[in-house]
């Protein structure tokens, strides 16, 4: 079982969690073309190793998370809010 | 086999007698026994039959790896098969009867399979049954379905209940620093070791008792252990095995509360199902003896060394009298001599021809001899032996048990369940585990020691590397070597004796013989696991704990490679069987999922109505009245909604605030149609559409003040919808000052529809005057009261296309509501109206729920192009019309008639051209209902180029699931009142 601590929970079972999809991606302006949107959406990488992933503590804080997880072992080495906000909220909490 | 209990051996509890059952007669043990050792000290030799050949089968072993002893306990609906009846404690009026026999297990006639037996090697049944290719009879598939049944019963294990279970199961989570799982020496050694050092500690073990293989030593006294262990603190559960690890961490645990006890309390659960998060996870899971492959080595009587001393020394049971030992290695002297001591006559053949062992003399040791057969069948009478290098040169030891041991098998399976593979030690005949990146340290005898001492320094080396990863210390620790026997063991796996035509097994249970290894080499079969799959080797109950290694090095010995270049199969959780109550635990019934029901539901049910899941939801159904049926009693709720007024609890929906500045230019980005103009005041219907152009949901959003919304969603992606508004918000639109938040819970909800709502409303608001026409005009909203002075939210919505209203109040006033309301309504000879209802009215106006909106239909297929703005950009403009999606020929929503009007029609029929009746056809119905309107059956649903291509043409609805077929018309999926002249009076 994954293991992924919610900067405003603490370490919890994924099963509170759902998984989002790649944090990486810049998604284009609602007016880019189609091309764009295109590449936004439907192109992704299939990283074997760490990766940049969005989960949402969907059973817990709500709160939308970026989590660096290994593919291959599912080592987490870092979690932070999506939002820069709530980013620095957190820092300033440490 | 003679067996006897000792008077001065076992510990167990002899002043209790317990009585038990054994294939319907009645036997007696003690207090501490298993099943098994009942069994033995009663002398049953024979407690089952194999799988495939009905072969007797006796006692293999004195633990989880039996491959032979698979019973089934209890009757009825206790029925529990195949359990190993090695690790059953026994207790008083236990009920077990032996398996896979007709009549019994002493007289079994489906024995002659064994006489067939070259019909029954490996991959018969496929190569038989399934394997006929299609172009030869053409039925081949057929063929082996007939079969199947037949075949499953004849080669069937034990069977299981089919009555519901009565026993409930729990599951349980904890918390620790270490998890230790096995409590032997090392295992013991380690937790104490991290106690001391303040960590907090679980020590899990499968047995009954602490102590591990020192359960089997004469003298040993594990209570002295148990205080020391408990008066460290360190949690001990017993009767519990760690089956499968897992990411960071996690082991499972299935904990067996009451298996043991003959009438357990009903409110404790049978067993539980532990997730146990640790920090780190050390595993003393011991060591598996394996047995030796050749002829006849599965008459009962066989077993292995370590279990007759278990026997003999913990339950007082000495199970032969004459005992003939084949071993290549130092392990079986101790018990030879502890055998001998007891009273039997001992020989013990040793493949090895150079070794030195002290003995007290008392049994004969012959060097460089193996045992290549057995003689008897239903009981061991001797033993055919000869000189390992010399296999003319033999003789016959009369005897009535053998006892075997080929070796050991560190049980690295917890951690082979993260992927480690483990490593061939040669100088050890067996696998060796391989360090692990994580948080995991083997000790002990799983990891190759077989002295104690050095089991007892593994653990605290354990321990001290659990302490340096925890960073917690920083301390110097250093393993045992692998190994510790005086003299070296001699591989030996298989005894080859070519004359004869006996079987010899490697897989007991299964019924897996040598030959069969050699049959799935010669058919190419070599792949460690195509051996597996083929052969059924390793497959069994036991997952391979004893016959594996055996297997591969036989097919080793056929590649000409060494065991390690044959590779090993990966062993996957659970390392002993997990039942499907355990994994289910208290999921089950009422509580399989979670309910929900609105505010309302009480009321609902007191005033009639019948219920349906929608989703988790329980919603009111259908209202009956005296005798009706569920299409009487629509049909009459939606015509009644048509003539006067209905009532109809919409609690369900999905509700969000969204609250904050930039409200209006959120809601304007991801709805499809404008939201930037609309006034406060005033709801709009409104599409939102997936990053991918897709129709995500469709709901409402009523504008309560400048920068606050009250959203409604439809029931089903109400959660969906949320979560995509958090996400827009967290991630992309982090510059946007809103905020969230789901009052689904919060307000309870109601439709009012019909020509006579407003009346029936304007008795029940504080004044009336809020909801004239002038003053809540269409998709008007407003915030007044009720009478009573309740709070409420009113808006002129209309989802069946009459005058409606939608009212939400706090849940807490809803009953309230709902009695006021509906005591006005009856005033206008109003109803109460259930989702049929609801879903006949909407199909009449041709809206749109997820019956259409499934997830691959565009803003255009669902005829709504009105609603996607062409002056903004939004969530799926750019993509709604890419690609397949402008195609021309798309199937478009639109209304069905029955050509004969007197003919019905069902959701999910296929809609074809006339002579043309096949495959996915032009369309489909989605949605269809009786219309009181119309007086006709009627659908919404989809056709290739929608109304206008299909006008005018007779199309023919193809419904093969219910063998039906009828005439079709495509007409507007706006059926009634096309112009909504009524929503606006
Ligand atoms: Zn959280």
């Amino acid at each position: 079982m994954i293991r992924i601590n919610c900067p405003y929970c603490g370490e919890r079972d994924h099963s509170e969690f759902s998984y989002g999809g790649d944090a990486t991606i810049n998604y284009p302006s609602l007016d880019a073309s189609e091309k764009e949107w295109t590449e936004a959406i439907f192109f992704r990488k299939n990283i074997k190793g760490f990766q940049f992933e969005t989960w949402h503590h969907s059973n817990g804080c709500r709160m939308w998370l970026v989590v660096e997880r290994s593919t291959v072992t599912h080592e987490i080495k870092s979690v932070k809010p999506c939002h820069p906000n709530l980013q620095k909220v957190v820092e300033n909490n440490k | 086999m003679k067996t006897r209990r000792l008077d001065n051996y076992g510990k167990i509890n002899r002043d209790k007698i317990l009585s038990f059952r054994w294939d319907k007669k009645n036997y007696k043990g003690f207090e501490g026994d298993t099943l098994a050792s009942a069994l033995l000290a009663n002398n049953i030799g024979i407690v089952g039959r194999s799988f495939k050949y009905h072969r007797p089968r006796g006692i293999f072993s004195s633990g989880v790896e039996e491959s032979g002893a698979l019973v089934t306990i209890g009757s009825k609906d206790r029925r529990d098969p195949n359990v190993r009846a090695t690790t059953q404690e026994l207790y008083n009026g236990l009920e077990a009867s032996g398996q896979n026999a007709f009549p019994n297990v002493n007289f079994d006639l489906a024995g002659i399979n064994n006489y067939l037996g070259r019909f029954f090697a490996a991959g018969f049944y496929y190569k038989t049954f399934m394997g006929i290719p299609p172009f030869e009879w053409g039925r081949g598939t057929a063929i082996w379905m007939f079969f199947e049944k037949f075949i499953r019963k004849a080669a069937g294990m034990g069977s299981a209940s089919e009555l519901p279970d009565p026993d409930s199961y729990e599951h349980a989570h904890d918390f620790c620093d270490l998890i230790v799982v096995g409590s032997g020496p090392a295992g013991v050694a380690a937790a104490i070791e991290a106690a001391e050092k303040k960590l907090d500690v679980i020590l899990v073990e499968q047995d009954s008792l602490v102590g591990g293989d020192q359960l089997a030593e004469n003298n040993f006294d594990n209570s002295q252990i148990k205080n020391q262990l408990e008066n460290l603190g360190i949690k001990i559960m017993t009767r519990t095995t760690a089956f499968g690890l897992y990411d960071n961490c996690v082991v499972g645990l299935l904990e067996r509360v009451t298996d043991h006890i003959s009438a357990p309390n009903v409110n404790i659960p049978r067993q539980r199902f532990w997730t146990i998060r640790a920090k780190h996870i050390i595993v003393g899971a011991g060591a598996i003896e394996r047995h030796i492959a050749f002829n006849n080595n599965d008459i009962p009587g066989v077993m292995t060394v370590n279990a007759s001393k278990h026997y003999l020394n913990r339950y007082g049971v000495l199970t032969g009298k004459r005992i003939a030992i084949a071993t290549n290695n130092d392990s079986v002297y101790e018990t030879a001599q502890q055998l001998s001591e007891a009273g039997a006559n001992v020989t013990v053949l040793d493949s090895r021809t150079n070794f030195e062992i002290e003995t007290n003399k008392c049994f004969e040791i012959r060097k460089g001899y193996v045992p290549y057969n057995i003689n008897g069948s239903k009981k061991i009478h001797s033993l055919d032996v000869s000189k390992s290098e010399n296999m003319n040169k033999s003789e016959t030891i009369n005897c009535d048990q053998v006892l075997l041991s080929g070796g050991w098998s560190p049980a690295v399976h917890l951690l082979s369940h993260r992927g480690v593979r483990p490593k061939w030690d040669y100088s050890n005949a067996c696998f060796l585990p391989s360090d692990s990146k994580e948080n995991i340290t083997m000790v002990g005898s799983s990891r190759g020691l077989w002295n104690k001492n050095d089991c007892i320094a593994s653990g605290i080396a354990g321990t001290t590397d659990a302490l340096n990863r925890l960073g917690i210390s920083k301390t110097n620790y250093f393993f045992p070597k692998p190994g510790g026997w005086k003299n070296p063991i001699q591989p030996l796996y298989e005894v080859k004796y070519k004359k004869s035509r006996s079987k010899s097994f490697v897989d007991y249970q299964h019924d897996v013989t040598t030959d069969d290894v050699r049959l799935a080499h010669r058919e190419g079969f070599i792949s460690v696991e195509h051996l597996k799959r083929y052969t059924t080797l390793g497959m069994a109950n036991d997952q391979g704990k004893m016959g594996n290694i055996i297997g591969l090095s036989l097919m080793a010995e056929l590649l000409k490679k060494e065991i390690p270049e044959v590779g090993t199969t990966v062993f996957r959780p659970p390392y002993t069987s997990v039942s499907i109550g355990a994994l289910s635990g208290r999921n089950v019934g009422k509580h399989f999922r979670p309910l929900r029901v609105t505010p309302m539901h009480q009321w609902n049910i007191d005033n009639g109505a019948k219920m349906i899941e929608v989703g988790l939801y329980q919603r009111p159904w259908y209202y009956p009245k005296e005798n009706e049926t569920l299409s009487d009693s629509y049909i009459r709720e939606a015509s009644t909604v048509r003539k006067t007024v209905g009532i109809c609890d919409i609690t369900s929906l999905g509700k969000i605030a969204i609250q904050g500045p930039d409200s209006t230019e959120f809601l304007n980005r991801i709805y499809s149609n404008g939201f930037s103009k609309l006034q406060v005041g005033k709801a709009r219907y409104g599409i939102m559409l997936r990053d991918d152009g897709i129709v995500m949901d469709d709901g409402t959003s009523w504008r309560l003040a400048e920068n606050e919304y009250f959203m409604t969603t439809s029931t089903g992606e109400a959660a969906k919808v949320m979560s995509w508004l958090e996400e827009l918000l967290q991630t992309r639109w982090t510059d946007l000052n809103v905020n969230v938040t789901s009052v689904s819970e919060q307000w309870a909800g109601v439709s009012v529809a019909g020509p006579k709502s407003r009346e029936v409303l304007n008795n029940c608001v504080d004044d009336s005057l809020v909801i004239t026409n002038n003053n809540l005009p269409f998709m008007g909203v407003t915030s007044t009261f009720l009478k009573g002075n309740i709070p409420c939210r009113i808006a002129r919505i209309s989802f069946s296309g009459e005058l409606a209203f939608e009212v939400y109040v706090k849940s807490d006033f809803a009953n309230t509501m709902m009695d006021l309301l509906w005591e006005n309504a009856k005033k206008y000879d109003g109803c109460l109206y259930g989702l049929e209802a609801l879903g006949a009215l909407r199909v009449e106006k041709g809206h749109v729920t997820a019956a259409e909106l499934d997830g691959r239909v565009t803003i255009d297929d669902a005829g709504l192009s009105k609603m996607a703005s062409t002056k903004k950009s939004y969530i799926g403009s750019a993509m709604r019309k890419r690609g397949v999606l402008k195609n021309n020929d798309r199937e478009i929503l639109v209304g069905f008639f029955p050509t004969n009007l007197k003919e019905t029609f069902n959701a999910g029929t296929i809609v074809c051209e006339k002579n043309n009746i096949k495959g996915q056809g032009i369309g489909r119905i989605t949605s269809v209902t009786y219309s009181p309107e119309l007086g006709h059956w009627i659908g919404l649903g989809f056709v290739k180029g929608g109304l206008d291509k299909w006008k005018d043409t007779n199309l023919v609805g193809a419904d093969p699931v219910r063998n039906k077929q009828m005439n079709l018309k495509v007409v507007s999926p706006h059926m009634i009142d096309p112009k909504g002249e009524r929503m606006y009076a």
